[in-house]
């Protein structure tokens, strides 16, 4: 190679330079792929490759932090605009269970638990609410519920427990649990719904109470809830133990 | 992202082109999926097989990157001044019907032009903006009741999912048609995109010069 730049012809200085920028994307290129395969090599947490855990959980405390607000509602809309939805979950509703003899187990952050009947949580204020409820999988359909706020159920039945991290809820036989934040928990729209498009809720649908909450995917409105509990340890989550996001809020 | 997208694509994809009943292709055909499961086995990463967990893990990380770089890559251009090369002009929109008759192999002249030609100034700045398209509808889709506002200026949380996804048809499109371009250029073009730099004729000799 030339030693003294005066002295290339424009053709050397040329293949000099393009020499340069070829080596730098063959790295960059060769970065890239390996990055991929490093990436997709990492020991799984919760199904998924560690550093993406970790950023799924960056990205819901930056949201829970910078975006999310209880006065951020989620679209209602005119019950013209309910249509029927697909069953899509019976994970912890596989076998019938007797509704009469239903209740709900209920964990306050401090002191022991108590059961609750359905008239108990019907007695609370009813609130209806009609909006666009979306799954994981991108689908949604505006859907019409009923039931009370968890906010109110929460002041009546576990005052000071707002105070805890997290609520936990699992289905009767236990197959089927998620974890909430206690911000979206507390939201306005989240309700313990024991109606749904203007009739009481059906089985397949989580009959007698299931959860509702816009501000979070389907996947974390569990459906027949069994247990209710008040927690500052952050409880199990059937879907985020599969590969999902946490706090799949929207 | 193109690729984490259709993981999250595949688990609801309901987009096609057609009128009424009469479906002329829908997206993806099941032979491409299957081409999709054959090559992550090829690859030795199975689990890149419809993944919906995966593909929402993977498209929320290196969101951060295509955000990062894109904004990188505007304030640079903009504060560099090297956006009066890339931003269309007003004469590019005529200039651009010539380019493209040359292009199709019409006996058109090129007209002169610097870095970039008309019709690479429209195009290319209009990739920008599907960017930032790209990222305001992504936001829409995640947090839909967060930035309800923006959910409702586009349309709304279904309409804002179809707008992600023919957005990044348009890349997809853009991205076969410039490689084409760039192969049917050849090797000296190529050479240019890479380095910055291409060699032209001069009065007196070859010179290396700042090219495209």
């Amino acid at each position: 190679m030339a030693t003294d730049p005066k002295k290339r012809t424009p053709e050397e200085e040329l293949a000099r330079k393009a020499r340069r920028s070829f080596l730098g994307l063959g790295i960059g290129a060769a970065a890239a792929v390996g990055g991929w395969y490093w990436l997709n090599a990492q020991p799984l947490d919760q199904e998924i490759p560690w550093p993406l855990r970790r950023v799924l959980g960056f990205n819901g405390n930056l949201v829970h932090n910078a975006l999310y607000s209880g006065n951020h509602l989620a679209k209602e809309y005119p019950a013209s605009a309910v249509r029927p939805i697909k069953v899509n979950g019976d994970i912890g509703m596989e076998k019938p269970i007797d509704l009469s003899a239903w209740q709900l187990t209920l964990k306050p952050q401090a002191g022991p638990e108590r059961q609750l009947t359905l008239a108990d949580i019907q007695a609370l204020p009813r609130v209806e609410e009609i909006i666009d409820f979306k799954c994981v999988e991108g689908w949604s359909t505006v859907t019409q519920f009923a039931g009370a706020r968890l906010s109110d159920f929460t002041a009546k039945f576990a005052p000071g427990s707002q105070r805890a991290a997290y609520i936990g809820m699992n289905t009767p036989s236990g197959d089927y649990y998620v974890g909430v934040d206690m911000a979206s928990a507390l939201h306005p729209q989240s309700l313990l719904a024991y109606e749904m498009n203007g009739k009481p809720l059906e089985d397949k649908h989580g009959a007698p109470l299931r959860l509702v909450m816009p501000v979070k995917y389907g996947i974390k409105n569990i459906k027949r809830i069994a247990r209710i509990e008040y927690t500052d340890e952050r409880p199990k989550d059937y879907w985020a133990e599969q590969g999902y996001d946490y706090y799949s809020g929207l | 992202m193109i690729f984490s997208g259709m993981l999250i694509y595949w688990a609801y994809d309901p987009y096609r082109i057609g009128v009424g009943s009469v479906t002329l292709f829908h997206f993806f055909p099941p032979k491409f999926y299957d081409w999709v499961n054959k090559a992550a086995d090829a690859t030795g990463m199975p689990e890149m097989a419809q993944n919906l967990a995966l593909g929402m893990a993977l498209h929320f990380a290196f969101a951060w990157l295509f955000a990062i770089n894109g904004i990188a890559y505007v304030l640079y251009t903009l504060i560099s001044g090297e956006w009066r090369e890339l931003w269309p002009e007003r004469k590019s929109f005529r200039e651009a019907i010539q380019v493209a008759k040359n292009e199709a192999g019409f006996k058109v002249p090129l007209p002169p032009h610097g870095r970039y030609n008309a019709a690479q100034r429209i195009v290319y700045s209009a990739i920008i903006l599907m960017g930032g398209l790209s990222l305001l509808t992504g936001l829409a889709i995640y947090k839909p009741a967060q930035v309800h506002w923006l959910a409702a200026m586009l349309g709304g949380y279904e309409w804002a999912r179809w707008e992600h996804f023919w957005l990044t048809m348009g890349y997809v499109g853009f991205f076969l048609i410039h490689v084409a371009q760039v192969v049917r250029a050849g090797w000296p073009n190529f050479r240019a995109m890479v380095c910055g730099y291409d060699l032209v004729e001069t009065a007196q000799n070859a010179k290396v010069t700042h090219g495209d």
